[in-house]
């Protein structure tokens, strides 16, 4: 047996991923050896510096174009982007995970184990501090989720899937109230998430079987030359896309959304939204532009019927929907369809324009959740429309935020949702893809119903004898809130800073 | 259009255009932020934004005047809003003759109905945010005319209709007002949809929204494309401005407060599909197709709304339809091109003045007889009610064109226009239309004015004394009228050549028509009066208060021309039935199946449980249907691509 080489490892270019394990992996030192009341400040400033750490690492690294570990990771200019953007939107996350003085103790269970219903638990809803192993489990999620974005073969891809999922599964149950709606959501997240993972594992091996390797360029260069049987490509190809469509919620993989957004705690809620669909999108951006952009004529129209697909079912059933969580969760899967829209364009404004509307739509998007948080009643959050009738009249302040960022999910000008469609929308004309931008203006007209129908129950309707109290936000959600809010408007009044920052990312290292 | 549309930079006080958009749009930001502290003085707030709107726009509308001919524009960058790849959208203002005219319209009676609605909402608690609305509505208006490229004017068009849907909603209490609100959004939408896509369109044939960019490219493109790109923004019009097919919406909207119905309903947004046809008349005029498509529109719309007109007993409604109605006439005149697009703005102006007029009066009847709305229970209101009566008869007289006052000169020549079309059965057959139109104008506004003011009194029992409105709102009424009688000469002698310009050389010596232009001038004064003389001669003496039998015409025009039921059946239940299947799809369809068997196993057990096998067996198997069929269409492409 010869000597185990290790290949070359560019730590300099890992930093902002080695940065966030190894405090994750402090973070669980820290369970164990602090004091239970110093846990939540420790581990909140903890995770935030951690991030920060990381981002200025990837702000040091903007001009790094490598491939390291053995071509095994890729740091390029749209790895680079999005690592930021996870970060940026994985910050305010944090913030909202940190809350504690809406509900006594946090949004989060004190002990997951309690049995529902006993008198422990009567009690921890009471106000007991909330479970502080949260921040690890969200740092290993944004380190995979970095990870992610930046694989460069399938199997490591599967790896950081599994890295970032896992903690999200487990966040996914850790609801302090309706624990029983919360359990049920992870368990399902759980079940239907390896469920996907188990096809894109399935993928890789027929892609291994035709490609003879698993790194991207190796695939690349097998698809344009292949001397294997075309059908383990497709079949590979399209087992690995359906893994991919199954976390970016692309119907009819999204079965799974609405149920899980509805159960997992709000501030988890809001992190998955922002943080996992950018991962899944940059994954997915990766796989379609490196490797098999040389099939790019046989795909396009199989993921465009996907993409129509989702564009309508997130619509249609946004129109019916009476919670809030799940409205969110259906606008969410309609938004997944835009992105798809870009990302189906093949071109470089493709590329630029898919992350210039990941990081508009995980803005509005945690502002979105940060206000539903606020709006309570005894039994938790009221996520019921009705309860949300006339509440302009009582929190004009309230109403009027959570108006702009409905504005701007409803594509209105003047707003991140507007720059961030008509960018996506663009990009597909170039690409040639008129057809999807014909179906996308008109379920994004669809959509734009039930949102404007909100922003009248909210202002117009008489308040019903139950309307929710709002709560006065705390320092740290008032902050996710503001950021959420001032990138927005900002972005839709003058997005051209971020569109070059886009368009300097430039292209894939291949 | 040979020679090349290009706008001159902004000189002196014309570099400060976007103040106009900025004061109105500031006050609805301070209305709304302020809540209830701005609740005593709000109103004064709203008023006063748009006055000085008004007045910066005379401003700049002199020193635009003062400007050479050739040279009469200023084009205001403001920034660079999206540069993307080939894609560059200035965030820009363009003031030219145009957009000038539109401006003072816009603010000058937008002041007038401002001032009368601080009386009219009086009582309404929710006045405050009313002029908030109202306020936010005139800075998207004046973005939609002052926007120097076609995304700028979309960003005014949707905020427009997002004003519209607020104010007509805003009775919220009443289910009528809310169902007319949704209908209004909906329609909106299709047309949105279309100019949406006309915009994109735009994009990949020119790679251009700019005005000048694309009016200079117009001329270059395959008559196809220009006859779809046509087609999409006439889509976009016609939702816009209550045109065929998309009229059912505007008469709905009237149960919006009456001032919404006056500005908005009426002198302006409605308007704004003509604004869109004369901005883009390098397209429309690029293409005889389409220009006779745009004709038919308005053609068929001025006979539909003047019918349904007759038949209606809502004073709000029948002023509704005849807005319809009037806006028909301006799109035949946009339609028919060359010197009849600058007659349509004329009419536009003219109609915005008499229509805003008459609404602000509808307003002030119902304000003296308890909100009442029913002409078959007015009547013998002219003692009462002196100065209503005689402005509303300003404007009665000025729609059904009357010389000397404003109607007969902005209507008379769009007539004589059709007339004038070089293809012979078309001349005949829209001027007939239009003729046509000006006799039942003449029939149904008689009546209505009839009913209302004069004959024997058919009052509800609580009405003893109907009493006229004060003051804050007589005066918009009597400044209103002056412009009834007056604007019509003033205007139909000036605009023309002030709108040259943008609009190209009106005709001096009209082409020969079918019939002589003093001929068609005495025809459709010969039909007035026989429309008027017939509905006098029927309602002098009052009508019954109940609704009577009636034959089938008057019957279907009381149904709108089952235009509703045309509407629900090929938009409302198709959209109802595929949202309710795939509702059903989602919770019955797939879970119903599991959740059946799920139930027929677990019995009674709890339905938390029973959903939770229920649910994730059925989404496994849904997902695993998608991957089936995923990955079976590529190895289909596959197999096919190697056969």
């Amino acid at each position: 047996m010869g000597e185990l080489q290790l290949p070359p490892i560019d730590y300099g270019a890992l930093a902002p991923m080695l940065i966030l394990f190894g405090a994750a992996c402090l973070g669980v030192l820290v369970e164990v050896i602090a004091p239970r009341r110093a846990r939540h400040p420790v581990q909140l400033t903890l995770s935030l510096l951690a991030v920060v750490a990381a981002l200025t690492a990837v702000v040091l690294q903007r001009d790094t174009r490598i491939t390291t570990i053995g071509g095994a990771v890729a740091i390029d200019g749209p790895a680079l982007f999005l690592q930021g953007a996870i970060l940026v939107l994985g910050a305010v996350s944090l913030l909202l995970i940190g809350e504690r003085s809406i509900e006594q103790g946090g949004a989060f269970v004190s002990q997951a184990a309690i049995t529902v219903g006993s008198e422990k638990d009567m009690r921890q809803a009471g106000g007991e501090p909330g479970a502080t192993e949260v921040y690890p489990l969200t740092l290993f999620a944004l380190g995979g989720m970095m990870l992610f974005v930046s694989a460069n073969d399938l199997l490591t891809m599967f790896v950081a899937l599994e890295v970032f999922s896992l903690p999200l599964y487990l966040l996914c149950a850790l609801a302090r109230r309706r624990r029983l709606l919360s359990q049920e959501a992870a368990l399902k997240y759980f079940l239907l998430g390896s469920y996907a993972s188990a096809f894109f594992l399935f993928g890789v091996a027929f892609i291994y079987g035709f490609a003879g390797g698993i790194r991207l360029e190796v695939v690349r260069d097998a698809v344009a030359n292949p001397q294997n049987s075309q059908v383990l490509l497709y079949a590979g190809f399209g087992l690995i896309a359906i893994g991919l469509l199954f976390k970016a919620a692309l119907a009819p993989f999204h079965v799974w959304t609405p149920d899980v957004y509805q159960g997992a705690p709000t501030p988890v809620t809001a992190f998955m939204a922002a943080c996992t669909k950018v991962a899944a999108f940059g994954a997915l951006l990766r796989i379609l532009y490196v490797a098999f952009a040389g099939v790019q004529w046989d795909f396009q129209p199989v993921l465009g019927v996907v993409a129509v697909l989702t564009m309508f079912v997130g619509a249609v059933l946004a129109v019916t929907q009476t919670d809030l969580k799940r409205l969110l969760a259906y606008s969410s899967i309609a938004n997944a369809g835009y992105l798809m829209v870009g990302v189906l364009a093949m071109n470089e404004e493709g590329l630029s324009s898919t992350l210039f509307y990941l990081v508009a739509y995980g803005f509005s998007v945690l502002a979105a959740f940060a206000i539903l948080s606020l709006v309570r009643d005894a039994e938790g959050e009221a996520t019921h429309l009705s309860r949300w009738a006339g509440i302009g009249r009582k929190s004009p302040l309230l109403a009027g935020t959570f108006t702009l960022v409905l504005l701007a999910f409803a594509g209105i000008p003047l707003t991140s949702g507007f720059m961030s469609k008509f960018a996506v929308f663009g990009a597909a004309i170039e690409g040639g893809q008129t057809w999807l931008v014909i179906f996308g203006v008109i379920s994004s007209m669809l959509i734009a119903f039930p949102y404007l129908r909100m922003v009248v129950l909210m202002w117009l309707s008489e308040p019903g004898e139950s309307t929710p109290s709002v709560s006065i936000p705390g320092f740290l959600t008032a902050t996710a809130l503001g950021l959420g809010v001032i990138a927005t408007v900002a972005l839709g009044v003058i997005p051209a800073p971020l569109l070059d920052l886009t368009q300097d990312a430039g292209q894939f290292v291949r | 259009m040979e020679q090349t549309v290009e706008f001159a930079p902004p000189t002196g006080v014309l570099s400060s255009i976007w103040l106009l958009v900025a004061i109105p749009l500031a006050s609805a930001a301070v209305l709304l932020l302020l809540g209830r502290r701005a609740d005593k003085w709000g109103h004064w707030l709203g008023v006063l934004s748009v006055a000085a709107s008004f007045v910066l726009g005379l401003v700049f509308f002199a020193s635009l005047a003062g400007l050479d001919a050739d040279r009469r524009s200023a084009e205001l960058s403001l920034w660079d809003f999206i540069v993307v790849g080939g894609l560059n959208v200035d965030f820009g203002l363009l003031f030219d003759p145009l957009s000038g005219v539109f401006v003072l319209l816009i603010t000058g009676v937008g002041s007038l109905i401002h001032l009368y609605a601080v009386g009219y909402m009086e009582h309404d608690p929710g006045r405050r945010k009313f002029f908030a609305y109202f306020n936010l509505f005139v800075a998207a208006m004046l973005l939609l005319v002052l926007g120097n490229n076609y995304v700028m004017l979309y960003f005014g068009w949707e905020g427009v209709g997002l004003a519209s849907y607020l104010l007509i909603s805003f009775w919220y209490t009443r289910p009528s007002a809310a169902t007319a609100g949704k209908k209004a959004f909906l329609m909106n939408r299709v047309g949105d949809a279309g100019l949406a896509i006309g915009i994109f369109l735009m994009f990949t044939e020119l790679g251009s929204t700019q005005y000048d960019d694309v009016f200079n490219g117009a001329s270059t493109l395959a008559a196809g494309t220009v006859l779809i790109m046509g087609i999409l923004l006439l889509l976009g019009a016609c939702g816009k401005s209550g045109q065929f097919p998309l009229q059912a919406w505007l008469p709905d909207a009237m149960e919006g407060p009456t001032p919404v119905s006056a500005l908005i309903h009426a002198a302006t947004m409605v308007t704004a599909g003509v604004y869109l046809i004369a901005r883009s008349n390098p397209i429309f005029s690029a293409n005889t197709t389409l220009q006779l498509i745009v004709v038919s529109v308005g053609a068929l719309t001025l006979l539909i709304g003047c019918v349904i007109g007759a038949a209606k007993d809502d004073i709000k409604r029948v002023l509704a339809w005849s807005t319809v109605s009037q806006i028909g006439y301006m799109f035949l005149g946009v339609g028919l091109g060359g010197g009849a697009y600058a007659l349509a703005i004329v009419h536009l102006l003219a109609h915005g003045f008499f229509k805003a007029n008459m609404f602000l009066g509808a307003g002030s009847v119902m304000h003296g007889m308890h909100d009442q709305v029913d002409i078959r229970r007015f009547g013998g209101l002219s003692k009462h009610m002196k100065i209503t009566w005689i402005t509303f008869g300003t404007g009665w007289l000025a729609i059904i064109g009357i010389p000397p006052l404003s109607g007969y000169f902005s209507k008379e020549p769009i007539i004589a226009s059709a007339f004038e079309r070089e293809v012979v059965w078309e001349a005949w057959v829209f001027g007939l239309a239009a003729l046509l139109g000006a006799g039942l104008t003449a029939f149904y506004m008689t009546r209505l004015f009839w009913l209302t003011f004069h004959g024997p009194a058919r009052w509800t029992d609580d009405i003893k004394h109907p009493h006229e409105s004060p003051p804050i709102m007589t005066i918009p009424l009597i400044l209103l009228a002056i412009g009834s009688v007056g604007a019509g000469y003033l205007m139909s002698t000036s605009v023309p050549e002030w709108l040259t310009p943008v609009l190209g050389e009106s005709h001096g010596e009209a082409a020969h028509g079918v019939l002589g232009h003093t001929t068609v001038t005495i025809l459709s004064l010969v039909v007035t009066v026989l429309g008027a003389g017939l509905a006098w001669a029927l309602f002098r003496n009052g009508t019954a208060t109940e609704p009577q039998p009636a034959g089938a015409l008057v019957t279907a025009a009381r149904r709108n021309l089952y235009t509703d039921a045309f509407n629900e059946a090929v938009f409302e239940r198709p959209g109802i039935y595929l949202t309710r299947a795939l509702v059903f799809l989602d919770n019955r369809g797939i879970d119903g199946v599991v959740n059946g068997l799920a139930a027929g196993i677990g019995g009674g057990s709890a339905r938390l449980r029973r959903l939770q096998t229920g649910f994730v067996r059925s989404y496994a198997l849904s997902m695993l249907t998608g991957a089936m069929l995923v990955v079976g269409a590529f190895i289909a492409i596959q197999l096919g691509w190697l056969a």
